[in-house]
């Protein structure tokens, strides 16, 4: 049987996710839920000098939505503003290297949208 | 029923995926489709089709009638008086749209009552709650009981609050619990309300008399008994459906266009604008001569057997919940269920590796899902050509779920 989705850094990552929680003071903060399922993920971010420096993440969901969103806060650390807005769905994908389905792809993107939201609010 | 020969009828059923065999478990967001259906809408595209009530030639007429014969099959299947009482819809959730913006737009008003359950599905929510905040009524629930059935007490607490409309499912898409429509319609109908029944999970699985029930509109999905997609039914008592206004306005549902206004065309032509679906409702009169010919009432035990294998089968299965009753004469072959640890949709995923299908989500049912407590559910259910293999290749599908998430 192929397991390929289920490998082991996304459980590691859905089981153990980075930087779960809040942000007291955060400078952007955005919430997407997934309709078709009830997930979801609230991204928190803080600058200090331009630079991304406390990042957090918030929510419930599947393996795929909590891994995805875990290693997105990984990457976004000492991003600047202008590079969270650059960031595209393939590359926010490519974050693991797991075949997504077309049916999980939403539950990887969640938290992508979340960020999305979080910088035009 | 002969189960196995029932399953030849059904060529997906022999498609692997991800090198397994099809297990198909998702019968009830929609029913696969066996070849008499397939062959006879490929016959009608081949040999008769021609746009129905216009033409003046033979293909026109042949198609005309096959479409008027479909009307007559499904009129029978659910014993409607008359067939100008069958309106075709594009799906049950079309077929509640249309009683919606047509009933309700006449008939309530601002603070009147709309009486639902919590077992409703989108599908019979949206609609109200648009109509509702349109004409300022409001809506009230009937809840549904820890064991997963209607609350007596709540719905008599509903009625006196005398609704001017009661709209209620058949059978839960969720829980598979059957409710007891004819006796819901017998009490709302004292209490002044007209009764609309959504049988979008009933009448693909036992035996439907529209009459015995009482009940004022009925509304099903072709899809979810064989039939191909877009099309759907509305039944609806004919001195109602005669007062109602028309749905949507072109072709076909009028008798005479000025430029001042038109005037409306007889039932059931009235509320079937433009051209129809009427290859997918000839398709709609083959499923129902397939499953007439299995008999209802023999697909029905068919499917308390599986209930009842299905039931004690996931019950035994360590940290995972099972929702609905546990009274297989209420309840249906609709399985949903939560494992501790795992997400819904990663069940669903592993499942789908080995080739087994069933849904994860909250089935178009949130209201309902609210009142469990989950924000979603996995869920297996049965039809026709299910058998209690499909459930074992389940069960051992979630022994593949442990592994990869342990308790």
């Amino acid at each position: 049987m192929s397991l390929s989705l289920y490998q082991q850094e996304m459980l590691e990552h859905a089981e153990h996710p980075r930087n779960f929680g809040t942000l007291d003071h955060p400078d952007l903060q955005g919430r997407r839920t997934n309709p078709t399922c009830g997930d979801e993920v609230t991204m928190a971010v803080k600058f200090t000098d331009e630079k991304v420096s406390d990042v957090a993440f918030a929510g419930s969901g599947c393996s795929v939505s909590q891994a995805w969103a875990s290693m997105l806060t990984e990457w976004v650390k000492g991003k600047t503003r202008e590079e969270l807005n650059a960031l595209s769905e393939e590359q926010h994908l490519t974050l693991l290297d797991v075949p997504l389905t077309p049916s999980r792809r939403p539950c990887a993107l969640l938290s992508l949208q979340a960020l999305q939201e979080a910088l035009r609010a | 029923m002969n189960v196995e020969a029932v399953r030849k009828d059904f060529p997906i059923l022999g498609r692997m995926v991800h090198g397994h065999p099809l297990v198909y478990l998702d019968s009830t967001a929609t029913s696969q489709k066996p070849k008499q259906v397939l062959e006879t809408v490929d016959d009608f595209y081949r040999n008769h089709h021609a746009n129905v009530h216009r033409g003046l030639y033979v293909l026109s007429e042949e198609a005309t009638a096959a479409y008027e014969d479909s009307r007559e099959t499904v009129r029978a299947f659910i014993n409607a008086p008359s067939v100008q009482e069958i309106i075709f819809t594009r799906n049950a959730t079309e077929s509640l749209n249309l009683v919606a913006m047509t009933w309700g737009r006449e008939n309530i008003g601002a603070g009147d009552v709309i009486l639902l359950s919590e077992f409703e599905h989108h599908s019979n929510i949206v609609p109200w709650q648009r109509l509702a905040k349109e004409k300022g009524a409001t809506i009230e629930w009937v809840a549904v009981t820890d064991e997963g059935i209607l609350d007596q007490a709540s719905f008599d607490a509903g009625l006196a609050k005398k609704p001017k409309l009661v709209s209620f499912t058949h059978m839960s898409n969720v829980l598979g619990t059957v409710n007891p429509v004819a006796e819901v319609t017998t009490k709302a109908h004292a209490a002044g309300a007209v009764v609309v029944v959504d049988g979008a999970q009933s009448a693909p699985h036992f035996p439907v008399d529209v009459q015995a029930i009482g009940c004022d509109f009925f509304v099903f999905s072709g899809h979810k008994m064989l039939a191909p997609t877009g099309t759907g039914v509305l039944y609806g008592k004919k001195a109602l459906l005669e007062a109602m206004p028309p749905f949507m306005g072109g072709g076909d549902m009028i008798l005479e266009v000025t430029k001042d206004g038109a005037t409306w065309n007889d039932l059931p032509y009235k509320f079937e604008a433009g051209t129809p679906n009427f290859a997918g409702f000839v398709g709609l009169a083959a499923a129902i001569d397939y499953l007439s010919a299995l008999g209802m009432e023999n697909i029905w035990a068919h499917e308390q057997e599986l209930t009842a294998y299905g039931v004690a089968q996931l019950s035994a299965v360590a940290g995972l919940t099972l929702y609905g009753p546990r009274d297989t004469n209420i309840r249906g072959a609709v399985f949903p269920f939560s494992m501790s640890k795992v997400h819904p949709h990663d069940i669903a995923a592993i499942l789908d590796e080995q080739g087994i299908a069933v849904r994860a989500g909250h089935h178009c049912a949130q209201v309902l899902h609210t009142k469990l407590g989950v924000p979603a559910t996995s869920r297996a259910s049965a039809y026709v050509y299910t058998t209690k293999e499909d459930i074992d290749a389940l069960i051992n599908g979630l022994r593949e779920v442990r592994k990869i998430f342990p308790a």
